[in-house]
């Protein structure tokens, strides 16, 4: 059974901004704000056909954060971008303050998240976003697995009320297969007996792929996409605590506060869990797949992290 | 309302703010006395509110930027029947509507959560600017310190109300030349503030911030194609003699000696 389609790739950013053009037929309370960056946020589409809607803010992304607090005290629905760094950094006491604090309706989707981000580097690649996001009260963080989970998660964020971060990706990264989508709800993509795989974003289709070299060792995994980081499916990580001793979380950000945390927490302490992600260090320069491989988080890297780990009954 | 009641009413909410500070033991003075003429001038004349219909749509909204002066905005909120008055002597406390900081959430009549310095002025330019997108012609209000004009935010804010031609909104800076480290000056210098607001692009109004004449006058003013900006000169602790230009009543409560003594004074004021 193959899983993923790598003739077929759309970055979710991609999506993202197809997305926004879609849903605002039919949605007029959806307004769009960027700090400069709409040709590569995605948002540029949506400004040449809603050009009454978008909002240019230029490069003042805390700015950007307040005033769409502002709009959505008016009644709309602000969908805010720029890159992950400078909105869940740059901008991070704003989103908490202006944002998360008075619970505003503001849905923050930021593009560039992770290491993937290439050449423009460490500066610019951000590992730490889920983290700064995860410890604010009451966000709802969706980080979207494909194109098409990035479509319908875009429209379950416009049709909830409250803040919420979306993390998009730079690289374009194969179509998965079609599932149902529930913000919360995880969803068991392929099944496996000796190891589950729970992972998000762009590492879904890496760890489907992991599964496939790992089959070939005889190590059959299970791999879960946990596209909603907060809040977590418990229910789901409870299940899955039952059904595996090992479970191994798979995310392009900061092993410190994010996806491994976030599942860990929900963890019975007897069950083992390894954490692979970016370890403690900041991104750099280069193509993406060579970052992929760099830090491990490419799928012969993570079979053979997962193995490892396995060996040593972890 | 006439100026002189207007003038009794700045007199009898400065005694209430005092005595919710001293209460809760904590607070800030100063700056809530410099700015009572403003919010009195606002919410007693200048403002279509409703404290019956506290979230009507076409009401004009009120963004208290220097979010620290929340308790002279609760006086006006209590005394205009938003809340009850009772609430006041909670101030501060487990379990209060009344934060130490506005809290929307909390709040009736609040239209923005505020106190973390610069974020209001841009929360106050995104309802103007979703007011002209959406043809509410109701007007937006925004009080900012002067030291907090010290924030970078201040700037990119004012930078895009000229830009999206916000003439919806106006921001008042309660220009008291004090901060809690000592005269603004001294801090960091601010320059001139209205040069600073006329570079920006704002039509600018300077004004005594305790003459209610000239606060009605100002805010009264109607501007087409750009912001305001209405400078108001005012005396931090304004209305008590042992407080007033005094950097140390920034943000500290009373004594209750010292409220006696205040609302000696201030009962004084109201009599006239």
């Amino acid at each position: 059974m193959t899983q993923t389609n790598d003739s077929v790739k759309k970055a979710t950013r991609t999506a993202y901004g197809e997305a926004l053009v879609g849903l605002s037929e039919k949605n007029e309370k959806i307004v769009v704000l960027d700090a400069d960056l709409s040709h590569a946020t995605m948002t540029y589409d949506f400004s040449k056909k809603y050009g009454d809607r978008f909002f240019n803010m230029g490069i003042a992304e805390a700015n950007m954060i307040c005033m769409a607090a502002g709009l959505s005290a008016m009644g709309y629905i602000p969908f805010v971008s720029t890159f992950a760094i400078f909105g869940a950094g740059r901008a991070y006491e704003q989103i908490r303050n202006s944002v998360a604090y008075p619970h505003t309706n503001v849905k923050i989707a930021l593009t560039h998240s992770g290491v993937t981000i290439g050449e423009d580097g460490g500066s610019h690649a951000s590992i730490e976003d889920i983290a700064l996001m995860r410890v604010i009260p009451g966000m709802t963080i969706i980080c979207p697995s494909d194109a098409l989970q990035t479509r319908k998660a875009i429209q379950a964020a416009a049709e909830f009320s409250g803040p919420c971060y979306i993390r998009l990706a730079r690289m374009a990264s194969p179509i998965l297969k079609e599932m149902p989508f529930e913000i919360g709800r995880a969803n068991i993509l392929a099944e496996g007996e000796d190891v589950v795989i729970i992972a998000c974003g762009l590492m879904v289709h890496i760890a489907l792929k992991a599964r496939e070299l790992l089959r070939q060792k005889n190590i059959h995994s299970a791999v879960v996409d946990m596209h909603t980081i907060k809040p977590v499916d418990k229910v789901m990580i409870r299940r899955l605590a039952e059904r595996f001793s090992k479970i191994v979380t798979l995310e392009e950000h900061s092993i410190i506060g994010g996806l491994g945390d976030a599942v860990r927490d929900e963890l019975p302490e007897n069950i083992k869990i390894k954490k692979l992600g970016v370890t403690d260090v900041f991104g750099q320069s280069g193509k993406p797949e060579h970052l992929l491989q760099h830090y491990r988080l490419d799928a012969v890297s993570v079979m053979q992290d997962i193995m490892e780990a396995m060996f040593q009954n972890f | 309302m006439d100026i002189l009641q207007l003038q009794r009413k700045a007199a009898e909410l400065r005694a209430d703010v005092l005595t919710m500070i001293t209460n809760a033991g904590s607070g800030h003075p100063g700056g809530s006395l410099s700015m009572m003429e403003i919010i009195v001038a606002l919410f007693y004349r200048q403002m279509k509110i409703d404290p019956e219909n506290p979230s009507a749509e076409g009401r004009d909204r009120f963004v208290l930027s220097k979010g620290h002066a929340a308790p002279a905005l609760y006086a006006v909120l209590a005394d205009k029947g938003f809340i009850d008055k009772r609430e006041i002597e909670n101030f501060r406390q487990l379990g209060s509507c009344l934060q130490g900081h506005p809290d929307k959430k909390k709040t009736p009549g609040i239209d923005a959560s505020t106190g973390s310095l610069g974020q209001g002025v841009a929360i106050a330019g995104g309802m103007a600017l979703g007011a002209k997108r959406s043809g509410n012609d109701c007007q937006i209000y925004t009080v900012v310190g002067d030291g907090e004009l010290q924030e970078g935010l201040v700037w990119e804010a004012a930078m895009a109300a000229v830009h999206y031609k916000l003439d919806n909104l106006t921001v008042i800076v309660d220009n008291n030349g004090l901060q809690i480290d000592g005269r603004n000056d001294e801090v960091m210098s601010l320059g001139s503030i209205p040069e600073k607001y006329r570079a920006f692009g704002f039509k600018v109004f300077e004004i005594d911030g305790h003459d209610f004449e000239q606060i009605l006058g100002a805010l009264a003013a109607v501007v087409f194609n750009k912001p305001k900006c209405i400078v108001a000169h005012t005396v931090k602790g304004k209305g008590v003699s042992f407080m007033e230009d005094k950097v140390e009543w920034h943000g500290k409560s009373p004594s209750s000696e010292q409220l006696q003594q205040a609302l000696k004074e201030l009962i004084r004021d109201t009599d006239k």
